[in-house]
């Protein structure tokens, strides 16, 4: 029996079309009041996982429990909780006002109530003034909120929201994500998110779910994923990164020293698996990397070229051994001084804790 | 400025609209010939006088209608009574007809969801083998109909071997019959506007329903139905117009005593003991009854399509 204060609790949840297998053996935890992300590329299975929790898809192997209640065998309307759809899936036919009503009155809201309900959700929306009309009179954003203050308004226990954002130009995107995120403190329900926004993610989340070719990846708070990610995938998949080849040369308690192929060493943290002699991946975000004026330091190389991208300039420098490092410097009166022509000779400097380890 | 080139605009739209409007004559012309001038035929002889071994003389009246709705006695001089045979006749012909649409939409309203609900590529393999039979000879499928729902036929033949009835059922010469007829002539215009309309459905939708607690069937009734609607009416039209004027089925199936508005009608172009000024005018109450019920038919599609515009 899972501990009953997660309000989802996936246990080895398998689900296969015929011989191909879209999760393997999914365990994870949702708490309570949490903003929950579930991210990744399309394809990854996370929309699946999310129709599993809702009932649309069904879970070949393994369990999901709702605040310690068994729910993968109910179907649908059986299950306290409520999604909001990609496309908003709005019925066309019926008014704002009843879109919003229509799942209150399916469990057993008298009108009245239905109505009173709906209206306090199109408030909290800031749509009240359109709940006579349909929503084909909406726009984007305004379906959106509607679909939102739709699923919402039965007061499900936990609230799905598949891909809510990605049909919205960006301005909208970004204003929707404060909105989604006060209306989740204001609410207090238990917002689980399915995205492949990276951006979006590490903005809204309290924990992300980082998935990957049916398999969760790794699995924690946004700060930590970012800073610290567990593999390959979630390194470069999280923000841009430079992955580095490299050979452990020694592990002193909890610091590995690591030699990368042109014969400069690194150190990092030590995990688990790194002992002399194996073979590992670094990682070193471009922001914790700085250039300096050549100075006959071992980190030297050549400006291969710069790329402008409005906060920031991205600069690829050559490193000896062909090892290419980006490095990332603010577009700042201080962070210009430092940026150089290409072609120009220049040392690199990594920050202490900056390389991450990584498991494969 | 502005002036001139709204001036040129417009000149060239006209020039569009005139080039528009030739090139529509064709259809115009053919609509002429083809809708206006029979139905136009069929006014006129409905006031005309009968000539006995068929034909008309041109002699204007208003006997045919009055024949149709007054009884005045065998000479024509006794007081005007309503004559009941013909009105009894509609009104078999639209109960029966409305009957056939209805057994039509309960068959072909699942039919149509199973098709639209298959794989895209298998489809069109269900479409294909619903069309099947129509691609035999209406006549001819009406009269194997009539094998099947013999006393001695294979309907019976099984029904006694499978020990569900001891004596044949009687079918054939019945209202049932005609039903049936009606119903297996007309499926496929019911099944297929159906089929148009959900296959354009949005099945988001019924995930959105059930995930607001709604049942399946609460969803196939709030969320499906008014979203297909517009197949719906079209479907039903299409039953039920060719249904209240159809002749085969009731005159194979039905027998003497199921006579609709179709064998009716039949009946006064056939041979010689027609009377064709009466089966214009009851042609011309046909038509009329049949565009009140489109009328009304049309307003209601128009205001769903309104409600449901996208």
């Amino acid at each position: 029996m899972p501990e009953s204060r997660n309000a989802i609790d996936v246990r080895n949840a398998v689900k296969r079309y015929g011989s191909f297998t879209a999760l393997q053996s999914i365990t994870l935890s949702i708490r309570d009041n949490e903003f929950f992300t579930l991210l990744g590329p399309s394809g990854c299975g996370k929309t699946t996982l999310l129709r599993m929790i809702a009932g649309f898809e069904e879970v070949t192997e393994g369990e999901i429990f709702l605040f310690g209640d068994e729910i993968e065998n109910l179907p649908p309307h059986q299950r306290p909780v409520n999604t909001v759809f990609q496309n908003y899936a709005l019925f066309p036919h019926m008014t704002i006002e009843q879109n919003v009503m229509f799942g209150l009155e399916m469990r057993g809201s008298s009108k009245e109530a239905a109505r009173r309900k709906a209206g306090e959700m199109l408030e909290l929306v800031q749509l009240a003034q359109f709940s006579a009309r349909k929503p084909s009179q909406l726009s984007g954003g305004q379906q959106q909120r509607v679909a939102l203050a739709r699923a919402l308004a039965p007061e499900p226990k936990v609230l799905l929201l598949d891909e809510p954002l990605s049909a919205l130009d960006l301005k909208l995107r970004q204003a929707m994500r404060s909105e989604l995120k006060s209306i989740q403190r204001e609410t207090g329900i238990t917002f689980t998110f399915v995205t492949h926004d990276q951006e979006e993610a590490l903005t809204m989340s309290d924990r992300i779910a980082v998935m990957s070719a049916g398999r969760l990846q790794q699995l924690g708070e946004a700060r930590d994923i970012y800073e610290r990610p567990v593999n390959r995938f979630v390194a470069d998949f999280i923000g841009e990164t430079n992955l580095l080849e490299a050979n452990v040369e020694e592990v002193d308690s909890t610091v590995a020293t690591c030699r990368l192929a042109n014969g400069l060493t690194l150190e990092c943290d030590a995990i688990g698996n790194a002992r002399p002699g194996a073979d590992v991946h670094l990682s070193i975000r471009p922001e914790r990397v700085t250039l300096v004026g050549a100075s006959g330091d071992p980190w030297q190389g050549t400006v291969k070229e710069n790329v402008f991208i409005g906060t920031d300039v991205q600069t690829v420098v050559q490193l000896q051994g062909g090892i290419e490092l980006t490095v990332r410097t603010q577009n700042s009166a201080a962070g210009v001084a430092t940026i150089f022509d290409p072609g120009t000779e220049v040392a690199v400097g990594v920050e202490a804790g900056a390389a991450r380890m990584l498991e494969d | 400025m502005a002036g001139a080139a709204a001036a040129g605009g417009s000149v060239r739209s006209d020039t569009y609209a005139s080039v528009r409007n030739w090139l529509l004559l064709p259809s115009w012309a053919g609509l002429a010939i083809f809708v206006l001038a029979p139905v136009a035929m069929m006014l006129v002889y409905s006031f005309l006088t009968k000539e006995f071994r068929g034909g008309v003389i041109w002699e204007f009246t208003l006997a045919a209608y009055d024949q149709f709705f007054f009884d005045r006695g065998l000479f024509g001089d006794e007081p005007a009574k309503i004559e009941w045979t013909y009105i009894l006749i509609f009104w078999r012909s639209i109960w029966q007809a409305g009957l056939a649409t209805l057994l039509a939409l309960l068959i072909g309203f699942p039919t149509a969801y199973f098709i639209a609900t298959r794989p895209a590529h298998t489809r069109t393999v269900w479409v294909f083998l619903i069309t099947i039979p129509y691609w035999v000879n209406l006549l001819i499928r009406t009269v194997s109909m009539k094998f099947l729902l013999r006393d001695q036929g294979p309907l019976n033949d099984f029904l006694l071997w499978t020990g569900l009835i001891d004596d044949p059922v009687r079918i054939i010469n019945t209202n049932a019959a005609v039903q049936i007829g009606l119903f297996y002539s007309y499926l496929p215009f019911m099944v297929l506007p159906i089929y148009a309309s959900v296959e354009r459905y949005n099945f988001a939708l019924s995930e959105a329903a059930a995930d607001l607690y709604a049942d399946k069937w609460t969803t196939l009734r709030r969320i499906v139905i008014p979203s297909v609607r517009p197949g719906i009416v079209a479907g039903c039209i299409l039953v039920f117009v060719p249904s209240l004027g159809a002749f085969l089925a009731p005159d194979l199936l039905g027998g003497a005593r199921n006579f609709m508005i179709g064998s009716l009608i039949e009946e006064q172009f056939k041979g010689n003991a027609g009377n064709w000024p009466f089966g214009a005018a009851a042609s011309m109450i046909l038509l009329t009854l049949v565009l009140i019920i489109l009328v009304f038919l049309a307003r209601q599609q128009a205001r769903a399509e309104r409600e449901a515009a996208p």
